[in-house]
């Protein structure tokens, strides 16, 4: 057919630009609710605030079909390795919120027993403070989130650093203390 | 290897106990499989089972170990269960917890009796307002302080109402987990209404460090009783609509009745309380039974089930909240004029205006924050019913301004002993419902 | 020696100033704490003095928890109880009579063994592996002592008070180049 028939009817774009659209409007978060913070994600994905406005009223239960895992709580040194393994069962792209300030530093439970910061453990890419964030926080890091990922300044940091998905954790996990993210062990997996 | 390894293996020797995690049958000696029948909580035998169906002579080959989270939708946060299967039924369960330790008893021994509430609030955090009552409870105990009367209408007002935001999200997600998904955007829609009271009066939706050693921390917003009958009036038409969409319907009941079931004597045994307890008939509330607080002056029933199973425990909860609700009714009656914080200089603050005028109260204030209050020494045990059950709190002070010792009893931790006996000879797709019934809140399981 | 009761003393508290335990519940030395009945029984007491509380209407048991008194060993014992490092603390609950009683037994660090209340009231075993991981006391006769909130591997009993918190400080400085 001739080109004359498309006249006003097709659009240019690049196709990064376009998949970056698709992917920040889709993003689906895994289930990780961990402390009190998981009780008001959920909060958030009822009906009062509603998180599907942003296409991401899916919930997974499975790891390996989300993008996005919200660290919503304190995480112990107990969990410290689950929380890893699951982030490693995620598909690439993926990305981490960690919501409040227990993710996020530890908070007001600086002791043995919490990790510092789930940023020692996963790469994180958005920080919602507060204790818990409230759904409008919650909300707030979930669209800077998809910001980033429209911008694509996240994809671009990560094929730059080789952060992301190869961070790697010094084998075996100690047993306490911190845990350690030394800067790149690569494990060369393809993106 | 160096001497720090080696002391480290002494240690480690010294201090670990083997594993965690449920054993396979061929390692597991016949006499304690018998005494296993319940796993985490191994009955002795003739305590209070009956062997029942449980036969220990299954074909190790033919039963399977699964794991079932950390990380599970159902499982409430990060309750790890191992169950042994035969096909589909359930031979034995074993919880294993701590995913979510916080060190919370031992971050209160650091923070003075002011900031104590602000740690403890983190502990079940779907009650929070229960956990700085008990806390507070035991300061007060130690230091023989008198509440003012208002202040302890405020906090059974509080309490009532959180009683509510917990049972109602306990709809909510018991519905999600047996596939009922409009009862969880019920449940959700309902406990908005009483969160954003919640935020009226104490600045935040949860974790609120409202109810503090003395009283409250600041005195209901103008305009609370509207406020609070219109919760009392929202609620009512709601109840019966959950009675519409699940307690008639056949599929939830055919989901929950007989599943599940735990006997009286067992849940006594296994140290159960709150609604697990009540659903097996057994007649006991703190609020009526030990009043605590002005709960004697209040008129109420204590609902109690018959069978003990999952149905039973749902509709004991919902229930419950109709009872809170007339207790709401009542407390907004009688709610008296005065303090809602004691006068007591050695706890309470002075008020803003005159911090701005005198320089000693300047000071007092600027002590009161940093070093905190002294507490004589002693040791006391109270104990609030929260929406879970016994709540306790046992409180040893040196003297200091701190905590010498802070033990929380979170009636979840005993509560949970209970799913290795409601899961005995039940379905594997039984287990879901069978743990949400129980309500675990793991971060006070855990703490 | 009885407490110094706060004013509200006990209905049960009679002996008012009263040192020296007077009073004595199968055979365990009693003192009153803010109100409450507080036996203390030595550690072979223990199980036979339960078993008793047990045949007498005590069928709940509440709680069971266990204090350090490194930092702190001069406290208000009675007369006649050694004081020791670790202290275990059991709260019973009695259904018909609606009263509680607590039990709060000394325990030498050097020898932290106890028996095990898991026959008598079988919802102890979650606390006793508590009370276990924390603090580091053993019971004798528990089918299955072993850490329960830390990890297997873990050194030491966070709660005793020569374990430190493992503060963490907080160090301000430049954001790292990556990431
Ligand atoms: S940040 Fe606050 S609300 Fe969130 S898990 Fe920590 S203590 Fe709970």
């Amino acid at each position: 057919m001739g080109l004359e028939d498309l006249n006003h009817n097709f659009l240019t774009a690049r196709l990064e630009d376009l998949v970056r659209w698709a992917r920040s409007h889709s993003v689906w978060p895994a289930t990780f609710g961990l402390a009190c913070c998981a009780i008001e994600m959920m909060a958030t994905g009822a009906a009062h605030f509603d998180i599907s406005r942003f296409g991401m009223e899916i919930f997974r239960g499975s790891p390996r079909q989300a993008d996005l895992m919200i660290v919503a709580g304190r995480v112990s040194q107990k969990m410290a390795p689950v929380l890893r393994q699951v982030y490693d069962q995620m598909m690439e792209p993926k990305w981490v919120i960690s919501m409040g300030v227990c993710a996020s530093t530890g908070g007001m439970f600086n002791n043995y027993a919490i990790v510092q910061g789930v940023d020692q453990v996963v790469p994180v890419d958005v920080y919602a403070p507060g204790c818990p964030p409230g759904p409008e926080t919650l909300l707030h890091a979930i669209l800077t989130l998809h910001q980033q990922i429209s911008t694509g300044e996240i994809t671009r940091r990560r094929e730059e650093t080789g952060a992301g998905a190869e961070l790697a954790l010094d084998a075996p996990l100690p047993g306490r203390g911190v845990l350690h993210a030394p800067s790149h062990v690569a494990v060369g997996r393809p993106h | 290897m160096t001497t720090h390894d080696q002391d480290t293996a002494a240690l480690a020797a010294e201090t670990s106990e083997g594993v965690q995690e449920m054993a396979p049958r061929s390692a597991t000696e016949s006499a304690e499989l018998l005494l296993e029948q319940g796993a985490v909580l191994r009955l002795p035998e003739g305590v209070t089972v009956d062997p029942g169906d449980f036969n220990v002579e299954v074909n190790p080959d033919e039963t399977m170990i699964i794991n079932m989270g950390p990380q599970h939708p159902s499982t409430h946060g990060v309750l790890r269960l191992m169950m042994e299967l035969d096909g589909e039924t359930v031979l034995r369960t074993k919880p294993v917890i701590g995913y979510l330790h916080t060190g919370m008893e031992k971050t209160g021994e650091e923070l003075t009796y002011l900031q104590g509430g602000t740690n403890v609030t983190r502990m079940d955090y779907l009650a929070p307002l229960h956990n700085e009552l008990v806390f507070s409870l035991a300061v007060e105990a130690l230091l023989a302080l008198e509440v003012p009367e208002r202040a302890t209408w405020i906090r059974m007002l509080m309490s009532e109402l959180n009683r509510l935001s917990s049972h109602v999200l306990w709809m909510a997600t018991n519905g999600m987990d047996l596939g009922a998904v409009s009862m969880m955007v019920y449940g959700w829609r309902e406990r908005e209404l009483v969160l954003s009271f919640f935020e009226k009066a104490t600045g935040l939706r949860m974790n609120h460090n409202y109810i503090r050693p003395g009283g409250v921390a600041a005195d209901l917003p103008p305009g609370w009783e509207d406020d609070v009958l219109a919760i009392c009036d929202a609620f009512p038409p709601r109840l019966a609509e959950y009675d519409d969409l699940l307690t008639g319907q056949p599929i939830f009941r055919e989901r929950t009745e007989g599943v599940g079931v735990l006997m009286p004597q067992e849940a006594i045994a296994l140290s159960a309380s709150g609604p697990i307890l009540r659903s097996t008939g057994v007649e006991w509330d703190l609020r009526r039974d030990m009043p605590y607080m002005f709960y004697d002056q209040v008129d109420f029933d204590v609902i109690v089930g018959t069978y003990g199973d999952c149905f039973d425990r749902y509709a004991v909860r919902l229930n419950e909240m109709r009872e809170s609700i007339r207790i709401i009714h009542q407390v907004v009656e009688r709610m008296p004029r005065g303090d809602y914080r004691s006068q007591d200089k050695k706890v309470t603050p002075p008020p803003r205006a005159r911090i701005d005028e005198s320089m000693e109260a300047l000071i007092h204030h600027f002590k009161l924050f940093t070093e905190g209050f002294k507490v004589p020494e002693g040791e006391v045990y109270t104990a609030v019913e929260s929406p879970r059950g016994e709540l306790g709190c046992y409180l040893v002070s040196d003297g200091s301004a701190k905590p010498y010792r802070l033990h929380i009893r979170g009636p979840s931790f005993a509560n949970l002993q209970t799913l290795p006996i409601m899961l005995r000879g039940g379905l594997v797709a039984d287990a879901v419902a069978v743990i949400s019934s129980v309500d675990p809140i793991m971060g006070e399981v855990d703490r | 020696m009885s407490d110094a009761t706060p004013a509200e003393a006990a209905p049960g508290d009679g002996d008012g100033a009263g040192m020296a335990a007077a009073e004595e519940v199968h055979g365990a030395p009693v003192t009153w704490s803010c109100g409450q009945q507080v036996l203390h029984p030595t550690r072979e007491q223990y199980l036979d003095v339960v078993k008793a509380l047990k045949d007498e209407g005590f069928n709940f048991c509440v709680d069971l928890t266990v204090v350090d008194y490194l930092a702190h060993p001069a406290r208000r014992l009675p007369a006649g109880v050694g004081p020791e490092r670790l202290e275990l603390v059991v709260n019973l609950l009695s259904f018909e009579g609606r009263r509680r009683t607590r039990l709060r037994v000394q325990v030498p660090a050097g020898d932290p063994v106890v028996a095990s209340l898991f026959r008598l009231y079988p919802g102890t075993e979650a606390m006793e592996r508590e009370a276990f991981d924390m603090m580091g006391v053993r019971f004798e006769g528990h089918p299955d002592l072993t850490r329960i909130l830390m990890p297997e591997d873990w050194e030491g009993h966070p709660l005793r008070k020569d374990y430190s918190v493992g503060r963490v400080p907080v160090q301000f400085k430049h954001p790292p180049e990556t990431r």
